[in-house]
C-alpha cells in the first residue's frame, strides 16, 4: 500500500514537474550554422565507415561543400540583420559571430582544400582527419557566438582536442609525434591555469555570463585577487595564440605537423583564441583596464619583437612563417593593449587583421605547399629560381609575402593601418611608444620576407631542375581564393575611401 | 569554511603547476594537470555553494567531462610515444630546435 503510495506520489510529482518545466524556445535559424557543420560531420563518419578504400576520395569534397553550405545560413542571418540571443544570454549571434562564423567557414573550407591531395597521397586515415577537422571548426563557429565563460570553455575545448590529434597526425614520424606532445601539453596546461583564472572570475563576480561579470568587477573595488584571476585568464589564451612568453610550442608543433594543419593552426586556431580573448577584455574586464593594459602592452611588444628577431635568422619557411605569425599576433594585440572604455575601435582592428591576416597567410602556406610538391622541401634555398620555372607561384607569393610585411595596396596595409588608427588613437604615452615599436617592426618584418622574395626572383634553381610544377586543381582553387581575398581587401581600400571595411566592421560590436 | 575549500583548491593548483614544471615523466604530467584541474571543480563548486548558484557546479561538470576526453587524448599520444621510442621521458622528446 505505501509502496503504491510512493509510485503514485512520484508520478505526481513527475506530471508537475513536466508542467513546471517549460521547454525553452530555441531559435533554428540562429543555430543553423553550427548544426549544418554538425550534420556534415556526421556524414562524413558515417561515410567513411561504408566507403570502398578507392572511393574515399568523395571525403574531402563532401566536407569541403558542407562547409560551404554552412556559409548558407550566416549570410541568410546577415541579410535578417536582428542580433540574436539564446539559452539566457549564453550564445549570441549578431554582426560580431557572422563574420567571425564567415572566417572560420571560409578558411576551414581552404585548409579542406590544401589537404585533398596531401592526405590522399601520404600514408594517412582520410575519413578520421576530416571528421576532426570539421569537429575542430565547429568548436571556433561556437566560440564565435560565445558569451559565457561555460561556453568559451567547451567551445575552446571542442577546438583544440581535435586540434591536438590533428598536430600529431603523422604518428610513425618522430617529428609529428613531438608536435603532438608538446602542443598537447602545452595546451592543456594552459588550458588549466585558463580554468583557475574563469573560476576565480566566477567566484567574484558570481555569474558566469560576460555582461554579468562586466558589472560586477566593474563596480567591485579593486582587490588583489581580481588581478590575478585576470592575469591566469589572460595567460592562459595567450598560450592558444602563440604569445611570447608562451609561444615555445609553436615552432615545433607548425614544423611536424602535416602543412594543411600547421596553416590551420596558425590561422584559424589562433583567431578563435583571439576572439575568446578580446571578448573577454572589451566586455568583461571593461572595468579592469589598468590590470588588462599593462599585461597586453608587454605580451605585443615581446610577441612583435622576438618573433621578428628569431624569424630573421629561420632557414625553414614554415618555421619563418610560424615566428612571423607569432609576431603578427603582436600587432593584432597591440589595439588590446590600449583598451579605453569604449571598445569599438579595438573590435574593428582585431576583427580586420583576422580577416586579413587569414586570407594571406593562408596563400602563404598554399605556395609553399604546391612548391614543396616539386622540391619536397620547405627550406628557404630551396625556393631560388621559382620565378623561372613557375612565374606564377613566384608572384604570388611575392604578393603574399609583402601583403604580410604590410606594403600597400596590398591588404596587409589595411591590417596594420587600422591597427596604428586604434593605437595612436588612444592618445597616451603608452599608446606612442607601443606605435614607434609597431613602426620599428614593420620595418625589421620586411626584412625576412623580401629575403625569401629575393630567393625567388634572383637567386639560381638550385639543383638546376626547371621542369614545371604540377599544381593539383584543389591549390588552385586555395591560391585563387586567398590571392582574391589579399588583393581585393587592399586594392578595394586604396582605390576607394579608407574606411569602408573598417566601417563595416565597426558596426559590428558584441 | 569557504576559506578552506579555496585554500585546498590553491594548494592543489600550486602542486600541480609545480609538478607540470617539474616532472620529465609524461604520465606524472598528465596527473598533474589532473590536479590542477580538481583544483578548479573544488573551487567552482565552493563559490557556487556561496553564492547559492548552480552555475558552478554545472561548470565543474562540464571540466570533469572535458578532462576525460583530454586525458584520453594525451594517454593516446603517451602510447604512441613509448611504441616509437621506448621511453615516456619528455627530455627525449626535444629534437627540433630554433
Amino acid at each position: 500500500m505505501s509502496v503504491l503510495a510512493t509510485v503514485a506520489g512520484l508520478g505526481h510529482a513527475a506530471q508537475a514537474a513536466r508542467d513546471a518545466f517549460e521547454r525553452p524556445a530555441v531559435d533554428w535559424h540562429a543555430l543553423a550554422p553550427d548544426l549544418v557543420v554538425v550534420g556534415v560531420l556526421c556524414l562524413v563518419l558515417v561515410a567513411d565507415l561504408f566507403l570502398p578504400e578507392d572511393r574515399k576520395g568523395v571525403l574531402p569534397s563532401l566536407a569541403g561543400l558542407g562547409l560551404l553550405a554552412a556559409m548558407v545560413p550566416v549570410l541568410t542571418l546577415a541579410a535578417d540583420g536582428t542580433d540574436r540571443v539564446l539559452f539566457g544570454g549564453a550564445y549570441a549571434v549578431d554582426n560580431f559571430a557572422l563574420v567571425l562564423k564567415a572566417l572560420f567557414l571560409v578558411s576551414g573550407y581552404v585548409v579542406v582544400l590544401l589537404s585533398t591531395n596531401y592526405i590522399a597521397e601520404g600514408d594517412y586515415a582520410e575519413g578520421e582527419y576530416y571528421f576532426l577537422l570539421l569537429a575542430s571548426i565547429l568548436g571556433m563557429t561556437v566560440m564565435a557566438s560565445a558569451r559565457d565563460l561555460v561556453t568559451i570553455f567547451v567551445a575552446l575545448e571542442m577546438l583544440s582536442i581535435p586540434a591536438y590529434l590533428l598536430a600529431g597526425w603523422r604518428k610513425r614520424d618522430p617529428k609529428g609525434n613531438e608536435a603532438g606532445v608538446k602542443y598537447y601539453l602545452m595546451g592543456v596546461f594552459a588550458t588549466g591555469i585558463l580554468l583557475y583564472g574563469m573560476s576565480l572570475v566566477y567566484g567574484l563576480a558570481g555569474t558566469t555570463q560576460l555582461a554579468g561579470i562586466g558589472e560586477a568587477l566593474a563596480t567591485g573595488e579593486s582587490v588583489p585577487v581580481i588581478s590575478l584571476a585576470v592575469v591566469l585568464v589572460v595567460a592562459g589564451f595567450a598560450f592558444k595564440v602563440s604569445a611570447v612568453p608562451f609561444h615555445t610550442w609553436a615552432p615545433d608543433t607548425y614544423e611536424g605537423a602535416p602543412t594543411p594543419i600547421t596553416a590551420f593552426l596558425s590561422v584559424s586556431s589562433k583567431a578563435a583564441g583571439f576572439v575568446a580573448l578580446v571578448q573577454l577584455v572589451v566586455i568583461g574586464f571593461a572595468g579592469q583596464t589598468e590590470v588588462v593594459r599593462p599585461l597586453l602592452w608587454l605580451l605585443a611588444v615581446l610577441s612583435m619583437t622576438v618573433g621578428n628577431v628569431v624569424a630573421l635568422r629561420q632557414t625553414n619557411l614554415v618555421r619563418m612563417l610560424a615566428y612571423s605569425g607569432i609576431s603578427q599576433a603582436g600587432f593584432i594585440l597591440a589595439p588590446l593593449a590600449v583598451v579605453g572604455q569604449i571598445g569599438e575601435s579595438t573590435l574593428t582592428s582585431v576583427v580586420t587583421y583576422l580577416l586579413i591576416y587569414a586570407a594571406m597567410n593562408l596563400g602563404a602556406f598554399t605556395v609553399v605547399m604546391a612548391v614543396a610538391r616539386k622540391t619536397g622541401s620547405a627550406e628557404i634555398p630551396s625556393f631560388g629560381g621559382l620565378i623561372t620555372y613557375a612565374p606564377s607561384l613566384a608572384v604570388l607569393m611575392s604578393i603574399f609575402l609583402f601583403a604580410l610585411a604590410g606594403i600597400p595596396p596590398l591588404a596587409g596595409w589595411l591590417a596594420k593601418f587600422v591597427a596604428f588608427r586604434a593605437v595612436v588613437d588612444a592618445d597616451t604615452g603608452w599608446a606612442y611608444a607601443l606605435a614607434v615599436i609597431m613602426a620599428i617592426n614593420s620595418v625589421i618584418s620586411l626584412g625576412y620576407y623580401a629575403n625569401v622574395a629575393r630567393e625567388m626572383w634572383m637567386n639560381p634553381v638550385p639543383d638546376g631542375d626547371t621542369s614545371r610544377v604540377r599544381v593539383p586543381v584543389s591549390l588552385t582553387a586555395a591560391l585563387a581564393i586567398t590571392g582574391l581575398l589579399t588583393i581585393a581587401f587592399g586594392v578595394t581600400q586604396w582605390a576607394t575611401d579608407l574606411g569602408d571595411v573598417a566601417t563595416f566592421v565597426a558596426s559590428v560590436s558584441p | 569554511m569557504l576559506n578552506q575549500f579555496l585554500l585546498l583548491g590553491a594548494v592543489l593548483f600550486c602542486i600541480g603547476v609545480y609538478g607540470v614544471i617539474a616532472r620529465k615523466n609524461t604520465v606524472l604530467v598528465l596527473m598533474s594537470i589532473e590536479l590542477i584541474l580538481n583544483a578548479v571543480n573544488i573551487n567552482l563548486i565552493a563559490f557556487g555553494a556561496m553564492n547559492g548558484d548552480i552555475a558552478g557546479a554545472v561548470f565543474a561538470l562540464f571540466v570533469i567531462a572535458v578532462a576525460a576526453a583530454e586525458v584520453g587524448v594525451g594517454l593516446a599520444m603517451v602510447l604512441i610515444i613509448y611504441r616509437n621510442r621506448s621511453s615516456v621521458d619528455l627530455d627525449d622528446v626535444d629534437s627540433m630546435r630554433g
